[in-house]
Parts: C-alpha cells; sequence; structure tokens
C-alpha cells in the first residue's frame, strides 16, 4: 500500500499538510491543515495569516508578538505534561497540540481527558508526533479532536481506524456515560 | 454465567476484523514490527521460543461447556491438540500461526470468546476465587464485579498503555482468599458493610506482584462502598498511568511506585483524584448490577437433603482410588447435596496445565452431565466442575480416571504450578516442566502424599515469576550458573491471607540434586512436625529454616 504523504500533492502549498480531523458532526475526515509549529527560537512566518503553535514559554515571552500578528495562535505541549500546571493557560486557545514523543508512552491519553473532561478545554485537540493510526480511536474517546499523522502513515488507514468500532464500554468527552447508562 | 447481549457481542466482533486489518498491514510492510507488537499483545499473541502462542481470555476463569469444547476444537483446527490453563485463568495456544489467528478468534467470537488485553501494558484479564458462587465461606459473588470490571477495562482508551501489565484480583470470601489478591497490582476484597444493615463493599489493596521485586499489597482504603467501585480503579489507574515509572521496565509496575512514594503518600494521590470523579456518571447503577448478577444466579438446583456424611463415607471406600479422589479433590458445596469436584491437570509426568482436546471434550460432556454445564479455571492450573450432585461422585470419578483426570492431588505437594520454563521461553535460565514432573514421579507413594497433606510448590524458570515460586510453600527458581542450571530451593511463601514471601534456603543446587532436596525437605517436615494437624507453612514459620538446613546442607558446610 501507498501511504498519502505530503509529496504526493503537489497542490498544497509549502508548509500545509493534510491530517484527519473529527468534524463538528463527529464524522472524521481529511482535512488540509496550516498551523505551523515553531520551536522557541524560530521566526514567525513570513505570510502573517498563518497560524502558529508555540510552546508556553514562547507563548509567554512574545505574547504581544502574537496577538499583534493576523494569524491565531495556539499552543504545543509534550505528552508528560502537568494539566494541573498549564490548564488556565490553554483554556482560550482555539487549538492545543499534544505531542506524542512515543506511541507506547500513554501519559497523553490521561492529559488529553483531563483537559477536556477537568479543565473543560473546548477548542480542537491535536495529537501530533508518534501518532499511528491504529490509536487513533482510543485518542478520539480521550478527547483529541484532530490528529497529524507520522510521517509517511496513511491517513486513509488512519480514517478507517476511527470507524473500526461502534460501541464502547466506557464514556467519552462528549457523552461521560458508561455503556450501562446507555444500554438499550 | 455472564451472556453477551448484541454491544458486547458487537465489540468483540469488531475487535477480530480491526486485528484481521491490522495483520495484514503488517504483513503487506505497512505497520513495522516495533508498531504491531503492542497491537498483537493486546490481542493476546505473544513470541515465544519457537514460534507464536496466543493467550486467550478466560475471564474470572468461567467456561460453559460449549465454550469448552470450542477450546478443544480450536486446539486440533489451529495447533497440536491440547492447550495450556494458566496461572491467570487464561488458556494459552503454543502453536498457532500469525495468518490463522483471525479466523481462530472469529471461531472463539462465536461462543463469546476473545483474547482482548491477555497480554501487553495494558488491564489483563481479571482474576478471581475458582469456588465463586459455590463456596461455603463466602460473602458475595465474585463473579458479578469481575464482570463489571471487565467491561470497563476492556478497550479503555486511557490505559491502552501504561508503563506495565496490570493485573486485578477479587475475591468475595472474607476469611478465604483463593484468588492471590495481596500479590496483584491490585486486589479487592468484598467485605461486609460497617453497620449491620450496611451492604457489603470493598477493601482495595494495591502494589501487590511477584516478578524481581516481590511485594505484598498494602491498603490503600479501608473500605469502599460498592457504587464506587469502577471510579475508584479508575483513579488509581490514573496515578499509575501519569506517575509510574517508564525509563526502566523493571521499575515500572505500581508496585514500584507505591513503593517508592509510601502507601499514605500514594493513597493520598488515589484519594484526591478520586473526589474529583467519584460522584460522576461511573457511580455504578443498581439496573446493571442487578443485570449483571442475574446471570450469575444459582442454577436450578434441586432441594436435597446435606450430603456432608455421604461425602465423607465416600472418602474412606475400600476402593481407594475412589476414597483419595473424594478425599483430596471434593469440596463442601454451599448447596446441600451437591459437591464441588476439582480436576487435577497435574496428572503424572504431564507438563502441569495441559489438556488434551479429548480432555476438554470430556470435562465438557461430563459438566453437562453433572454439572448445569459450567465449569471454571482455576489459577493452580485445574479445572473444577462446581455443581456436581455428590451422588454422582462415583461414576464421575470413574469417567474421569479413564482420560487420566483423576489424579487425587489436588493441594498436594504433586498439584505444582509451574511456568513453561526453558521448553518454550525465551526469557528462561532453566527448564520448569522437567523439575515438576521428576518431583511427582519421585513422590510414588499416594498415602505419603496425603500424609504430607496441603504444600503449594512452585516453579519459575527465570526471575519473572510468572510459576509464582515466591508464594509456593516451596518455591523453587531456575538460575543459570556458567551456563548450567541450577535451581534455587525457597521456603515458607503463601499466596492467601497469611500471605507471605518464601526465603531463600540455601545455596543453588544443580538440576540433578534438586528433587531429591525437595523429598528431603518434605522428610524434614513429616519427621519433625508436632501433629498431622501442623501444615507444613505453619511447621516453616514455627520451626524456621535451622532444621531444614540441617537436613540438606549440614549443618554448617555450604553455608
Ligand atoms: S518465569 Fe521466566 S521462564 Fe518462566 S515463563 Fe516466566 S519469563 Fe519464562
Amino acid at each position: 500500500m501507498v501511504p498519502t504523504t505530503m509529496s504526493e500533492t503537489p497542490e498544497l502549498h509549502p508548509g500545509a499538510r493534510r491530517i484527519v480531523r473529527v468534524g463538528a458532526s463527529g464524522k472524521p475526515e481529511i482535512a488540509i491543515d496550516h498551523w505551523q509549529r515553531l520551536g522557541d527560537d524560530d521566526p514567525f512566518p513570513s505570510l502573517d495569516a498563518l497560524p502558529v503553535l508555540v510552546t508556553l514559554a514562547r507563548a509567554e515571552r512574545d505574547r504581544q508578538a502574537l496577538e499583534q500578528r493576523t494569524g491565531a495562535w495556539g499552543v504545543w505541549v509534550p505528552g508528560n505534561a502537568d494539566p494541573e500546571q498549564i490548564a488556565e493557560r490553554l483554556r482560550d486557545r482555539v487549538l492545543v497540540a499534544i505531542e506524542v514523543t512515543k506511541f507506547t508512552d500513554g501519559r497523553h491519553y490521561s492529559l488529553a481527558r483531563l483537559l477536556r473532561d477537568r479543565y473543560g478545554f473546548t477548542g480542537e485537540l491535536r495529537a501530533f508526533g508518534d501518532v499511528l493510526p491504529d490509536q487513533l480511536s482510543y485518542m478520539q474517546r480521550c478527547g483529541y479532536s484532530s490528529f497529524e499523522l507520522a510521517p509517511g502513515k496513511s491517513l486513509e488507514t488512519g480514517l478507517r481506524c476511527l470507524t473500526a468500532f461502534s460501541v464502547s464500554y466506557q464514556g467519552n468527552t462528549t457523552d461521560p456515560r458508561p455503556l450501562y447508562r446507555r444500554r438499550a | 454465567m455472564y451472556r453477551y447481549d448484541h454491544y458486547d457481542q458487537a465489540l468483540v466482533d469488531q475487535r477480530v476484523a480491526q486485528f484481521r486489518d491490522q495483520i495484514s498491514r503488517r504483513l503487506s510492510g505497512e505497520i513495522t514490527e516495533d508498531e504491531f507488537k503492542p497491537l498483537r499483545l493486546q490481542n493476546g499473541v505473544y513470541m515465544q521460543l519457537h514460534a507464536y502462542m496466543l493467550r486467550v481470555a478466560i475471564p474470572y476463569g468461567l467456561l460453559s461447556s460449549d465454550q469448552l469444547r470450542m477450546l478443544a476444537q480450536v486446539s486440533r483446527t489451529y495447533d497440536r491438540g491440547y492447550g495450556h490453563f494458566s496461572t491467570r485463568q487464561n488458556i494459552q495456544y503454543n502453536w498457532p500461526r500469525l495468518q490463522d489467528v483471525p479466523d481462530l478468534l472469529a471461531d472463539l467470537a462465536t461462543v463469546q470468546m476473545h483474547a482482548i488485553q491477555t497480554s501487553g501494558n495494558c488491564i489483563r484479564n481479571t482474576t478471581s476465587d475458582h469456588l465463586a458462587g459455590v463456596a461455603r465461606d463466602e460473602l458475595v459473588d465474585p463473579r458479578v464485579y469481575c464482570e463489571i470490571i471487565r467491561q470497563w477495562s476492556t478497550l479503555h482508551p486511557e490505559f491502552a498503555f501504561l508503563p506495565r501489565k496490570f493485573k486485578i484480583a477479587v475475591t468475595g470470601a472474607p476469611t478465604a482468599d483463593r484468588a492471590a489478591v495481596r500479590v496483584h497490582d491490585i486486589g479487592v476484597r468484598a467485605i461486609p458493610g460497617p453497620g449491620p444493615d450496611d451492604p457489603h463493599g470493598f477493601q482495595i489493596l494495591v502494589g501487590g506482584g511477584l516478578g524481581r521485586t516481590p511485594r505484598i499489597a498494602e491498603i490503600c482504603r479501608e473500605f469502599l462502598p460498592r457504587e464506587h467501585l469502577l471510579s475508584y480503579l479508575e483513579a488509581i489507574l490514573r496515578v499509575y498511568n501519569r506517575y509510574g515509572r517508564r525509563d526502566n521496565k523493571f521499575k515500572a509496575r505500581i508496585k514500584i511506585l507505591v513503593g517508592a512514594l509510601g502507601i499514605e503518600a500514594f493513597s493520598q494521590q488515589v484519594e484526591a483524584e478520586w473526589a474529583l470523579i467519584r460522584d460522576g456518571a461511573m457511580q455504578l447503577t443498581q439496573a446493571e448490577f442487578d443485570r449483571v448478577a442475574a446471570d450469575f444466579a444459582d442454577p436450578g438446583y434441586a432441594a436435597l437433603e446435606s450430603s456432608d456424611l455421604f461425602v465423607q463415607s465416600l472418602a474412606l471406600s475400600k476402593d481407594r482410588a475412589l476414597g483419595r479422589f473424594v478425599a483430596s479433590n471434593v469440596i463442601p458445596h454451599k448447596q446441600p447435596g451437591y459437591s464441588i469436584v476439582m480436576i487435577s491437570l497435574k496428572a503424572k509426568g504431564k507438563p502441569p496445565g495441559d489438556a488434551t482436546a479429548e480432555q476438554m471434550e470430556l470435562v465438557a460432556e461430563l459438566a453437562d452431565r453433572y454439572g448445569f454445564g459450567r465449569i471454571v479455571v482455576a489459577h493452580e492450573q485445574n479445572l473444577v466442575l462446581p455443581d456436581v450432585e455428590s451422588r454422582h461422585l462415583p461414576d464421575l470419578h470413574a469417567r474421569l480416571s479413564a482420560l487420566d483426570l483423576a489424579e487425587p492431588n489436588i493441594g498436594k505437594v504433586t498439584d505444582i504450578i509451574a511456568c513453561p520454563g526453558l521448553d518454550y521461553c525465551n526469557l528462561a535460565n532453566a527448564r520448569s516442566i522437567p523439575i515438576a514432573t521428576r518431583i511427582s514421579d519421585k513422590i510414588e507413594d499416594l498415602d505419603y502424599l496425603h500424609d504430607l497433606g496441603d504444600i503449594s510448590l512452585n516453579i519459575s524458570g527465570c526471575i519473572n515469576a510468572c510459576g509464582h515460586h515466591h508464594v509456593g510453600n516451596i518455591g523453587i527458581l531456575g538460575i543459570d550458573k556458567q551456563g548450567e542450571e541450577f535451581y534455587q530451593l525457597m521456603l515458607g511463601g503463601s499466596p492467601g491471607d497469611d500471605a507471605s514471601i518464601g526465603k531463600i534456603l540455601g545455596p543453588a543446587l544443580p538440576s540433578a540434586e534438586i528433587v531429591d532436596a525437595v523429598a528431603n525437605v518434605l522428610r524434614t517436615y513429616i519427621d519433625n512436625r508436632e501433629s498431622a494437624d501442623e501444615r507444613f507453612l505453619d511447621y516453616v514459620r514455627r520451626a524456621g529454616f535451622e532444621p531444614f538446613k540441617e537436613q540438606l546442607y549440614g549443618s554448617n558446610d555450604h553455608v
């Protein structure tokens, strides 16, 4: 199988990529995405309208510059971050991205869930890094709403994985009721 | 027993389809072995020494006769005509081909079985008392809660990539723990409510385990009202998922976290987390409890007189084979006129826990004929027919004898728990199964075996302790000494309410000497015990190691 990668999609302009996003209807789809993830010393993109993701440290440092840009800004955090420490500073962002350093490190699942369920984050919650199609379903149920797959991973497989199950025993962010409160 | 509704069935069917898709992507190279490994592990597929192995879940050990027949059929179709019952109430097949696994799992799904989360760093099969529902000393039927926990833990999205594997055991008998709850990551003990009219609840233990760092679980909460069971488990798992060590696989179990923080600090963290979720949607509803409990209602027992005297007389029968069988393998049932029958999978010369397809089919047939079609797998790697009308015991014994299933050694020293060891396992230092076989062969005299009374003997082929050697009254651990198989002998372990970790008796012994050493230990006990009422474990606890050391190593020589 040939994975879908950016290189096959010449119509995308530089800096754009395809991701999997769960739409408002709850249906997952492939979407084109322009968010630029910046390291603490990376310059802002020359195109002022491009939305950017920065670390919390940089958000504090460059707050003014961020507010002056026309593009939106969001925050990216490591998967082992403490929601207790950061939730307040994330609450108003339209997008928070969580880095999955290694797909076998499951701390980011608790982080995502707590940001949603405990700290009321309602924006887009994105996973990036070692994000593989076979974990998307667990991620979605923990509150993630978009996925930047690891390089070379098939978005179509990702979509298929998201619809593998019609039933789950546990509640989720949109409906906290476990199956035993929904059984019919 | 629990019967799937359309939700349960859909989930298991969809899981098979998902794994089929994953395997085909693995075979096409779309996913790498590193990416595939956790996926296959969480579907029960292990890499063993020679081949893939599949571990199928038997939730809390309970099987219907149809399910057991399917396990037999699967062993014939996809394997070599036998299966191995493990110490966690699962069954393992040693020789399936990866390409066949989806079909195998689809066959199992037709009888409401699966292999979900039988391996990997996730919440494993919840285990329980093999006498659940029929024991006289039971407060509540733990299987109801096991099933509720099974559903909560199955494909739990937050806890699929824990630092390490996670095992939960539940007992419903407050004074007779047969589920080894104190050597589990979480042990759940049903206990009476604080007031006379209060419903039962749970004592929650945490941080037990064997392996390299054996540890007895400590009390995390003295009394948990039963409706909060799942939210409390969720709180423990969340604390563990967030704070358990991930830098070193050997320090990643929850027992290390509990040990590092101390039980007080650990339980404070759990309580703080729990306080935030306890009153949420996870509270168990009476309706759900009733729905699940209905499936565990007693089968239609006949109203009979007590059969206790009859069973006692059978135990003294002139037919010594029958008498010994009844004395050691038959347990009193809560229902008058019925008995619990243990079927030993530790016949002489056989690998502990193995059963052939023919044996499984016979047991299924006997369960239909004499026992409401139910079978239980005990964590001691034996089978149980939980509901046999006592008057059928002689017939049942005769039928079992025909297929080598009437070994009268339940709870005796030849009822050995042994891990697969060097014969199958790529981590092993030494063989386990041949040691078990040789010990059984050594203790030929059945009167002597019964005179020794209840003694547990556990063998592990390496420090990972899959044979639970730390909690055997006698424990044997295989070690490697310059490429040679050596064995360490431990005494004094127990997995029950009086749980303790065994201690090493002296220098390790070569394979040629270990069996005689065990015989020597048994002889020392018999010669020195106060009376036949003093169990081996009690004697070890009273007399200490000196008498054994003197007999085994000579007074000061080796030690
Ligand atoms: S104890 Fe060691 S040898 Fe035995 S099964 Fe476990 S890992 Fe293998």
